[in-house]
């Protein structure tokens, strides 16, 4: 087997639940103690003990029920998040698409977005502007490419956020079920370029509820139940 | 693993904040212009005209001193949605957080050396002739006050993410800072046993030698020295404060 790109260890995820402090001054002052108190013990576990291990070249889709950690997981390996406990290792540059519209400013147009966007993923202005045509052309998106990023449909946000990862040399591809909200022809379209890329050699991480997607991209898939991990298997299963 | 420098992302990353900034305004640039000014004029009435200040050339003194503010006060104003602004941004892509705060601070101080030209007009209005210490006083005050304004920026930008109520505290706070601070009102009217005070002050000694190196030709390394060490103790302090709260950052938004 090629060797490990991701690698949970033992990793476990909580949030405290942050209402208390942002229920303002006064109640922060006149019930310290308590607030401190409550603020330790409401924890909301996400991600409990996982251990799973992705390597190069692999395509893996995480499946489980809305809320069970699959997203979480996805923060983790991007690298926005940070464990509670345990470790996450990865190896290479991340390219995530996390979220419909996920990194684009709304004011700004879909070119100014793909410039930001491009370098925030790491690579540079000459690099990116080398690419912006294909970004464009691959996004189908043409005038609207010009028009400030709020203007758009959801269905077109997410043909701006695949085209830009899609075009900037990724090594792991993190999609986080954007790719719903677009139409057939596109959808199609992303799963081809996937296809493309994995034959390529790029990990691709996918969080998906289509079976068909799954099916047709990924080598296996993780099972992620109730913030557990469940059990991992070739993909077809599903 | 990045391809790209540090030196790109903040090109862009300043170049989004300069078109968001003015995405919906048709004026852009003479608002950075207008409001200082309108602000002058709006003091000369009150303190000239009514209260008979004595202050010589008091209107230029008053827009030497009014740009210099308009920087730090916006760099600090704009502090709680420097983080919280950029939600999304946090939320769903990796790169270094501190560089927001950077290129906020880094556009307020373009829009100040874009309006030195109207303090230099106003100089010039009044026949008041400027002198050597601008030559090493202005790129030193530049440096100072950018440090100055980067930490606070950093600081309130990562605080307000977890205390809301920073944001009103802090438009209080900022209204009594411009009050004790000799911007409109020359240094030597505070009376003698607070006076010592000033040099203590964080943001009056900047002041008084922004107006010094152009209105009076002086620059006063004593209150350099000042200002450096306030610079380098927020700075230190705001770097202490970010990173301890940094890694959250994605999980408040």
């Amino acid at each position: 087997m090629s060797e490990t790109v991701i690698r949970f260890d033992h990793v476990t995820k909580s949030y405290p639940l942050y209402h208390h402090v942002t229920s303002g001054f006064k109640n922060l002052v006149l019930n310290l103690p308590k607030a401190i108190r409550e603020l330790r013990q409401t924890q909301f576990t996400a991600l409990n003990d996982i251990n799973f291990e992705i390597h190069r070249g692999e395509s893996v889709a995480f499946i489980g029920r809305n809320g069970a950690g699959k997203s979480t997981t996805l923060g983790l390996i991007a690298g926005v998040l940070r464990p509670t406990k345990g470790q996450v290792t990865v190896q290479g540059r991340v390219s995530p698409l996390l979220e419909l519209g996920g990194g684009f400013h709304p004011d700004l147009s879909g070119l100014e977005n793909i410039q930001l966007n491009g370098v925030i993923l790491g690579l540079s202005r000459k690099q990116v502007a080398e690419r912006t045509q294909k970004i464009i052309e691959f996004s189908e998106l043409g005038e609207f490419i010009n028009q400030p990023v709020r203007t758009y449909s959801s269905g077109m946000m997410a043909r701006l956020g695949f085209s830009v990862v899609a075009n900037l040399d990724p090594e792991i591809l993190l999609i986080d079920e954007v790719l719903a909200v677009g139409d057939k022809a596109f959808q199609t379209k992303c799963l081809e370029k996937m296809k493309e890329f994995k034959k390529a050699g790029v990990t691709i991480i996918l969080v998906s509820h289509s079976a068909r997607d799954v099916e047709f991209l990924c080598d296996r898939a993780i099972w992620i139940e109730n913030h557990h991990y469940a059990r991992t298997g070739p993909a077809p299963q599903f | 693993m990045r391809h790209g420098s540090y030196r790109d992302l903040t090109i862009e990353l300043l170049r989004k904040e300069l078109r968001v900034r003015y995405k919906h305004l048709s004026l852009g640039y003479l608002w950075s212009v207008a409001n200082p000014l309108a602000y002058a004029l709006l003091y000369y009435i009150v303190f000239a005209l009514i209260l008979q200040v004595k202050t010589p050339n008091y209107p230029v003194f008053l827009i030497v001193g009014l740009f210099p503010w308009q920087w730090i006060n916006n760099s600090i104003a704009v502090g709680p949605m420097t983080f919280f602004g950029n939600g999304p941004l946090i939320k769903k892509t990796l790169f270094p957080r501190f560089l927001i705060p950077f290129v906020v601070v880094l556009q307020d101080l373009i829009h100040f050396i874009a309006t030195l030209p109207i303090i230099f007009a106003a100089l010039a209005l009044y026949k008041i002739k400027i002198g050597w210490p601008l030559v090493w006083g202005l790129p030193l005050l530049l440096i100072v006050q950018f440090i100055i304004a980067y930490a606070l920026n950093l600081m309130i930008a990562s605080i307000n993410l977890f205390f809301r109520d920073l944001e009103r505290i802090l438009a209080l706070f900022m209204t009594f800072l411009f009050y004790l601070t000799p911007v409109l009102y020359d240094e030597s009217l505070i009376p003698e046993p607070y006076r010592k005070l000033i040099l203590f002050h964080p943001l009056a000694p900047l002041m008084i030698n922004w107006r010094n190196i152009f209105m009076k030709n002086t620059f006063d390394w004593k209150f350099l020295a000042s200002s450096t060490i306030w610079a380098v103790g927020l700075l230190g302090l705001a770097q202490f404060i970010y990173k301890k709260l940094e890694w959250r950052f994605a999980e408040v938004l």
